[in-house]
């Protein structure tokens, strides 16, 4: 399966002050690819999707985005968030953002803003252009709220919903931008074995829909089963990279994860 | 119920105002005489005051938090009965048609003196509608409002004194340079959060007022513009009580219209980003909002309404000078959208019915009415954080489903 390549990171580096969060990672996903980002806490990978989505402004290091539809190609360093996630890059947050004071509907509808345009004299005057464009965004939200689950909850606060159902809504804000390419900051953690059956198999299909997918999760069954590509970090460098089968017998994530004793005994 | 243990706390809040309120409430001295006497009664009445006070306030807090317990139980969220009242088609438009009817006929009723004070609350229900957009739905604590106000009524009296230029042509103009003045404060102003960006308008709105003070050949100082024409009707020769009347008249108007514009625009693309905005801007941001140009049309159009009603002001006053325009009106405008409950329509128009006429009809009490101010918003953050009407969230229906249906069946 060769894809087309859609993200190409290289020598991405990120330091705060003297800690080196990043140190000079390469990645890249293609199309319709789930990839997964693993590595014991504090390892970088959310820093690393802090970069990617315009969070934080990079130290060194490259970013290109290639559009799967358009095969046109942009540099993302120094972007503004909004303008990334325009380019078609959405993501979900490690712990939770939903904007609580807003009904489940509304979440997604704001995922809606950057695909729809009209401003304060279309509020004001609400003309069929406007109309229509509201109509859509509904229609659609209510789409992608089926999908994950939670049209029954449509009308509810966002934060009167449970934990499992925050995490889906938050995949659910994310597709309604229509990005080519999906971050996910562990979005498994803290649920059931329902739940995360149930995670699974809305992954899935996400893909089956063309998006591709980078996938940051501790749930190594989960990251297992799920993933075409495994990438590894610690202490902000690549260890590793492969297929989940040659992740599973690498000598250096083994070391990560288990610490020094592992290597000393086999050696 | 209320408990021992909650009768002794009380009796200890009563004690410790007792003691601190002792120099205020129990020593007098009289320098003239040089004598200093004791009024040992007002500390029972303190101490009792305080101890009815404290219990009535712990009783409530208990069943609010019963209330809430409950609330869990059942998974539903109450809407207050206000709002109830307003979502019923059946109620709202009634009860809309009255409202108007009554504020129509107003000036008929009762006099002409009774009509400038309404047309001044309307002034404050319009400038916290507009406040509204910023603080409220937004979630941009803005202290300096009231310099766009002073930016709308100079403009006026400036443009009426030296071009003898009309009420309505000042109108939009008033309006439209008080926004430009909301996009270049806030082009620096907007990165910044919370209390900070509350500092600096604070700063600003100062700034403005001390160069209309200090400025003599450009503002005339603190004695201010005087004799600035009331609205014109058409050419027509007014008495001063017609214009009052007249002035009300045209409020309700533009009351009207605010009203009609807020609620479009809350209910909006726009409005949404807004409230997106004042929960998460990282999350706003991820989603695909431009968080500069959002914050900034919502500080614009803030700043366009007070621009707008400083225009009315200078006509409805015939004059104007930098005293109207201190500290004092920003805080009272932010106590009418924070008492009123932020992002709500019906809500700032009852804060701002409360926060102007209670005064107006209380004048007896008028040395006491910043204190009253403090007291209220103080209560009002502990007992009622929302405000006295919660906004409420639009329910959407979903149509696609059945209009694809439809076109289905048809085909
Ligand atoms: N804004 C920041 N300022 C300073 N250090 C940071 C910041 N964000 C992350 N870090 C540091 O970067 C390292 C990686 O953190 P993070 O990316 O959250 O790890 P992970 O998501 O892999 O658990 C940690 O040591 C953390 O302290
Ligand atoms: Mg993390």
């Amino acid at each position: 399966m060769m894809n087309k390549l859609i993200l190409e990171v290289s020598g991405l580096t990120m330091d705060f002050g003297g800690i080196r969060a990043l140190d000079r990672l390469d990645l890249d996903v293609r199309s319709k690819e789930i990839v997964a980002l693993i590595g014991p806490n504090g390892a970088g990978k959310t820093t690393f999707f802090n970069c990617l989505t315009g969070i934080y402004l990079p130290s060194n290091g490259d970013i290109r985005l290639v559009s799967p539809q358009t095969g046109k190609e942009s540099r993302l360093n120094g972007l503004k968030p909004n303008k990334i996630t325009e380019k078609g890059v959405a993501r979900t947050f490690q712990n939770i953002r939903l904007f609580s004071q807003m009904t489940v509907l509304e979440n997604v509808m704001i995922g809606r803003h950057c695909r729809t345009s009209s401003l304060i004299l279309g509020a004001i005057f609400r003309g069929r252009k406007t109309r229509k464009e509201e109509q859509e965004t509904i229609d659609k939200s209510y789409e992608i709220l089926e999908k994950v689950g939670l049209a029954e909850q449509a009308n509810e606060f966002a934060s009167n919903l449970s934990y499992g159902a925050q995490r889906r809504l938050e995949i659910g804000r994310a597709l309604a931008t229509e990005p080519f390419l999906l971050l996910l900051d562990e979005p498994a953690a803290g649920m059931n074995p329902q739940e995360t059956a149930d995670l699974v198999s809305l992954i899935l299909q996400i893909r089956d829909e063309d998006h591709a997918i980078l996938l940051i999760e501790h749930d190594m069954k989960l990251v297992m089963t799920l993933s075409d590509r495994i990438f590894v970090m610690d202490y902000g460098e690549k260890i590793a990279q492969g297929t989940p089968a040659e992740i599973r017998v690498n000598r250096a994530v083994i070391k990560a994860y288990l610490g020094e004793d592992v290597e000393s005994d086999n050696a | 119920m209320i408990t021992v243990k909650e009768v002794k706390k009380s009796l200890l809040v009563s004690l410790w105002f007792v003691f601190l309120t002792f120099p205020l409430m129990v020593i007098k001295v009289n320098p003239y005489e040089r004598t200093v006497s004791w009024r040992w009664s007002n500390m029972l009445y303190v101490a009792i005051g305080t101890f009815v006070i404290s219990l009535l306030a712990k009783a409530w807090f208990v069943r609010k938090e019963r209330r809430m317990a409950r609330q869990q139980d059942s998974c539903r969220s109450r809407t207050p009965i206000i709002q109830k009242i307003l979502q019923r088609p059946g109620y709202r438009y009634p009860l809309a048609a009255f409202l108007l009817g009554a504020a129509l006929a107003f000036p008929q009723l009762f006099s002409t003196y009774q009509a400038n004070i309404m047309t001044t609350a309307l002034m404050y229900i319009v400038l916290g509608l507009g406040l509204n957009i910023v603080v409220g739905v937004a979630g941009l604590l803005d202290l300096g409002y009231v310099a766009f106000y002073a930016v709308g009524a100079y403009s006026y009296a400036l443009l009426n004194l030296h071009f003898g230029m009309g009420f309505w042509t000042v109108l939009p103009i008033g309006g439209l340079l008080a926004a430009l003045f909301g996009v270049l404060l806030g082009f620096p102003v907007l990165r910044l959060r919370g209390d900070y960006l509350a500092i600096v308008t604070l700063g600003f709105g100062e700034i403005i007022r001390l160069i209309l003070e200090n400025w003599n050949a450009f503002s005339k100082g603190p004695s201010g513009i005087s004799n600035i024409s009331r609205p014109g009707f058409f050419g027509m020769e007014m008495s001063l009580d017609q214009a009052m009347i007249y002035m009300y008249y045209l409020m309700i108007g533009l009351l009207l219209v605010t009203i009609f514009v807020v609620n479009r625009l809350q209910d909006s693309r726009l409005g949404r980003a807004w409230l997106a905005l004042r929960e998460d801007e990282i999350a706003c941001q991820a989603m695909g909002i431009d968080k500069t140009r959002t914050k900034l049309i919502a500080f614009s159009l803030g700043a366009f309404w007070a621009g707008l009603i400083g225009v009315i002001f200078a006509a409805k006053t015939t004059f104007v000078n930098p005293a109207s325009f201190t500290f004092m009106e920003s805080a009272i405008i932010l106590s009418i959208v924070v008492l009123g409950g932020m992002g709500s329509i019906v809500g700032v128009i009852l804060g701002a019915l409360i926060l102007v006429l209670l005064p107006e009809y209380l004048r007896a009490l008028s040395e006491y009415r910043m204190l009253a101010f403090g007291a209220i918003l103080v209560a009002m953050m502990i007992f009622k954080p929302e405000g006295l009407i919660a906004g409420v969230r639009r329910v959407y229906c979903y149509q696609g489903r059945k209009r694809n249906t439809a076109l289905k069946n048809d085909e």
